[in-house]
C-alpha cells in the first residue's frame, strides 16, 4: 500500500519536475536576442515569407497562446526542425540516444567494479600500506575531473601505448549490419564478437574517463561502510566460527553494507551522464552530448531545446529509478 | 600512534604548501606575463611551425617548449592563458562566494521565512542539472569570456548557500550569539560581528575549490570553442589545438595539460589541506 503511495508521489513529483523544465527551456529560448523565423529563411526573403513563416510557427499568437501550442507538440513528438540539419529534432536526437546510453552503462559498470575492487581489497587489507595507496589513489581521481582524465588517458592509452582508439565510436570502414542504433549491443545479438571488439577498442577510453572519479567515489564509500560492519558483532560471530576473512567480507559483511553505496551510485550516475557531453567531444564519439555542443555552437534553437528536454527525462528517469528501488530494498520504507 | 598523527600532520602539511607554492607561482608568472614570456604569444611564423622542445632533436633553442602548428611559442601561450585562467578564477570565484555565501548566512541565521524562501529556491535550483543549465545559458546569451562567468556564478552559488546555511545556524544556536544578543547587540550586526568571522574559514575553504572548478570550466569551454576567440592564448585552447595535432606535435598537448592539471589539482588540495588544518578535531 505504503509502496503505491510512494510510486504514485514520485510519479507526479517527476512530472512536475519535467513541466518546469519545460517551461524553462521555452521561455529561455523565448528570450534568445534575434528572430527565430529570420535565423530560418535564407538573406533575401521578402516581408511576405516573413509573415508566411511567423503565422506557420504561430509566432505571432501570444506567450502563453504559444506555450500551449508547443507543449501539445513536444507531448505528440513534435520538437521541430533542426536548423542546421534540416531534420526533425526527435529523429536526429532519438538516433544519437542510444551510443551515449552504451557509453553510460559501460562506464557505469566499469565505475562499479573499480571501486568495489578498490573497497574489498582495502578492507581486507586494512590498515597495511596498500589501503594507504587505495586511499591516496582515491583522493588524487577526486581532485582531478573527468575531462582531464580523458586527456591523461589520450596521451598514455591512445600514443604512448597505441592499445585503444581515441576518436570515433566504430572504425569508418566497418561494414556495419546493424538496424539499430545500439551497436554494442546488437554486435553482442548477432554474435558478431569482431564487431564488439572493434566497439569496445572505441569505447573503452571514454567510459574509462567517465568512471574513474565515480569509481574513486564508491571506493570511499563502500570502504568506509564496510570497515564500520566488521565490528558488529554478527561479523565477530562469523570469524569465530573460522571463515575465512574473504568470505567474511564478501558474504557477510557486504550485504549489509551495500546500500548505502547503491543509493549513492544512482544519484552519482545522473552525474555521469552529465559528464558525456564533454568526454564524447573530447573522444569524437558520436552521441548526444557531442551533439549538443555543436547545436549550443551553431545556436540551433530547436535541437538544443530537444537535447536538453530529452536529457532532463532521462536525468528524472535515472532520479525515479533509484528513488524506488531504494523503497523496495529498504524494509523500513517498504513497510512504511 | 601519536608517531602517525605526526607523519599524516607533516605530509599534509607538505601538501598545502605545495599547492600554494604552484599558485603563488602562477600569480607571478601572470602579472608579470609581458615580462616574463620569451616571445609575443600571438606571433605566428609559419617557417617555425611545429618544432619540439628543446631537448628533442630538430629544436630551435628559442622556443623552449616548442612551437604550435602556426609556429606561435608554446611557453609564452602556457604563461599568458595562466592571466585568463586566473582572472576567470578569481572573478567568477568572488562573486559565487558572495553571492551564495550572504543568501546562506542570511537563511541560516535569521531563519524563520528568509530560510523558507533561500531554501526551496536552492532546492528547485539543484534539481535542474548542471550540464543543462550551462548548455542552456550559453546557447542563450552567446559565448565569450562574460558567459563563462556568468554561467558559473549562476550555476554554484547553491554550493556556498547550502554549507554556510547549516554551518550559520550551528553557530545562531551557541551561547555567544545569545550572550550577544543580551548584551544589547543588534540581529545584523551580531551575524556580522559574531557569525560571520566563524563561518569565515569554511568560506575560505569552499572558495578555493570554487577556483579550481572555474579553472577548469573555463578550460572546458574554450576547449570546445565557447570561450575567447581562439587567436586568445588560454590553456583549453592549446588542449584542443593539441588534441588533433597529438601524432605530429604533442608538446602542443602535453605542456598546458601539465599546467592544467598541476593547477586544478592543487586547488582542490589546497582546499582539502585547509579544511582539516581548520577543523577543531583533526587540530
Amino acid at each position: 500500500m505504503t509502496l503505491v503511495r510512494t510510486l504514485l508521489l514520485r510519479l507526479m513529483t517527476t512530472a512536475v519536475t519535467l513541466f518546469g523544465v519545460a517551461v524553462i527551456v521555452f521561455f529561455v529560448i523565448r528570450v534568445v536576442p534575434g528572430n527565430p523565423v529570420a535565423m530560418m529563411l535564407p538573406p533575401g526573403a521578402t516581408a511576405e515569407d516573413v509573415a508566411r513563416l511567423t503565422a506557420l510557427y504561430g509566432l505571432d499568437k501570444s506567450i502563453p497562446q504559444q506555450f500551449v501550442i508547443w507543449g501539445a507538440g513536444v507531448l505528440h513528438g513534435d520538437f521541430g526542425t533542426s536548423i542546421t540539419l534540416r531534420q526533425p529534432v526527435l529523429a536526429l536526437v532519438l538516433g544519437r540516444l542510444p551510443a551515449t546510453l552504451e557509453l553510460s552503462v559501460l562506464a557505469l559498470v566499469m565505475a562499479v567494479l573499480m571501486g568495489g575492487a578498490a573497497a574489498l581489497t582495502g578492507t581486507r587489507l586494512r590498515e597495511t600500506r596498500v589501503e594507504g595507496g587505495i586511499d591516496v589513489a582515491n583522493g588524487m581521481a577526486l581532485s582531478v575531473p573527468d575531462f582531464l582524465w580523458g586527456l591523461v588517458l589520450i596521451l598514455v592509452f591512445g600514443v604512448l601505448l597505441p592499445v585503444f582508439q581515441i576518436s570515433g565510436r566504430v572504425t569508418p570502414s566497418l561494414h556495419l549490419p546493424f538496424v539499430t542504433n545500439f551497436y554494442l549491443v546488437e554486435s553482442l545479438v548477432r554474435l558478431r564478437f569482431d564487431l564488439t571488439r572493434d566497439l569496445l577498442a572505441h569505447m573503452f577510453l571514454p567510459a574509462f574517463a567517465l568512471a574513474i572519479p565515480l569509481a574513486a567515489i564508491i571506493g570511499q564509500l563502500l570502504k568506509q561502510s564496510l570497515k564500520e560492519t566488521m565490528h558488529l558483532d554478527y561479523v565477530t560471530l562469523a570469524r569465530t566460527q573460522g571463515y575465512s576473512e574473504a568470505r567474511v567480507i564478501w558474504r557477510e559483511a557486504l550485504p549489509n553494507a551495500i546500500l548505502p553505496t547503491l543509493t549513492l551510485v544512482g544519484v552519482q550516475f545522473t552525474f555521469l551522464i552529465g559528464g558525456t557531453v564533454i568526454i564524447e567531444r573530447l573522444f569524437s564519439y558520436e552521441g548526444l552530448g557531442n551533439m549538443a555542443i555543436d547545436a549550443v555552437i551553431n545556436r540551433d534553437l530547436p535541437l538544443i531545446q530537444g537535447i536538453v528536454i530529452l536529457f532532463a527525462v532521462i536525468f528524472t528517469g535515472v532520479n525515479l529509478v533509484v528513488d524506488l528501488t531504494y523503497a523496495a530494498l529498504n524494509p523500513r520504507l517498504r513497510h512504511g | 600512534m601519536a608517531d602517525g598523527r605526526a607523519l599524516i600532520c607533516r605530509r599534509a602539511g607538505l601538501r598545502l604548501w605545495l599547492s600554494l607554492g604552484w599558485l603563488a607561482l602562477l600569480v607571478v608568472v601572470a602579472v608579470l606575463a609581458p615580462w616574463v614570456a620569451p616571445k609575443n604569444p600571438l606571433e605566428q611564423d609559419l617557417f617555425s611551425g611545429r618544432l619540439p622542445p628543446f631537448w628533442v632533436h630538430g629544436a630551435d633553442p628559442a622556443f623552449l617548449l616548442g612551437t604550435d602548428s602556426l609556429g606561435r611559442d608554446v611557453l609564452s601561450r602556457i604563461i599568458f592563458g595562466t592571466r585568463i585562467a586566473l582572472a576567470v578564477a578569481l572573478i567568477s570565484g568572488t562573486l559565487t562566494c558572495v553571492i551564495g555565501a550572504s543568501l546562506g548566512l542570511l537563511a541560516g541565521f535569521y531563519r524563520g521565512w528568509v530560510d523558507i524562501v533561500i531554501s526551496r529556491f536552492i532546492d528547485i535550483w539543484m534539481a535542474f542539472p548542471p550540464v543543462l543549465f550551462s548548455i542552456l545559458l550559453i546557447a542563450v546569451i552567446g559565448p565569450g569570456l562574460f558567459s563563462i562567468i556568468l554561467a558559473i556564478v549562476v550555476i554554484d552559488w547553491t554550493r556556498f548557500a547550502r554549507v554556510v546555511r547549516a554551518e550559520a545556524m550551528a553557530q545562531g544556536a551557541m551561547d555567544y550569539v545569545a550572550s550577544a544578543r543580551v548584551a544589547g547587540r543588534g540581529r545584523f550586526s551580531t551575524m556580522l560581528r559574531e557569525i560571520l568571522p566563524n563561518v569565515l574559514p569554511i568560506i575560505v575553504v569552499l572558495l578555493t575549490l570554487e577556483m579550481g572548478i572555474a579553472v577548469i570550466v573555463e578550460a572546458i569551454l574554450s576547449f570546445v570553442n565557447l570561450s575567447i576567440s581562439t587567436d586568445d592564448p588560454t590553456w583549453g585552447g592549446m588542449i584542443s589545438e593539441g588534441r588533433t595535432s597529438i601524432h605530429q606535435a604533442w608538446w602542443v598537448l602535453v605542456f598546458p595539460l601539465i599546467t592544467l592539471f598541476l593547477t586544478v589539482l592543487s586547488f582542490s588540495q589546497l582546499g582539502e589541506g585547509l579544511k582539516d588544518r581548520f577543523d577543531p578535531v583533526l587540530r
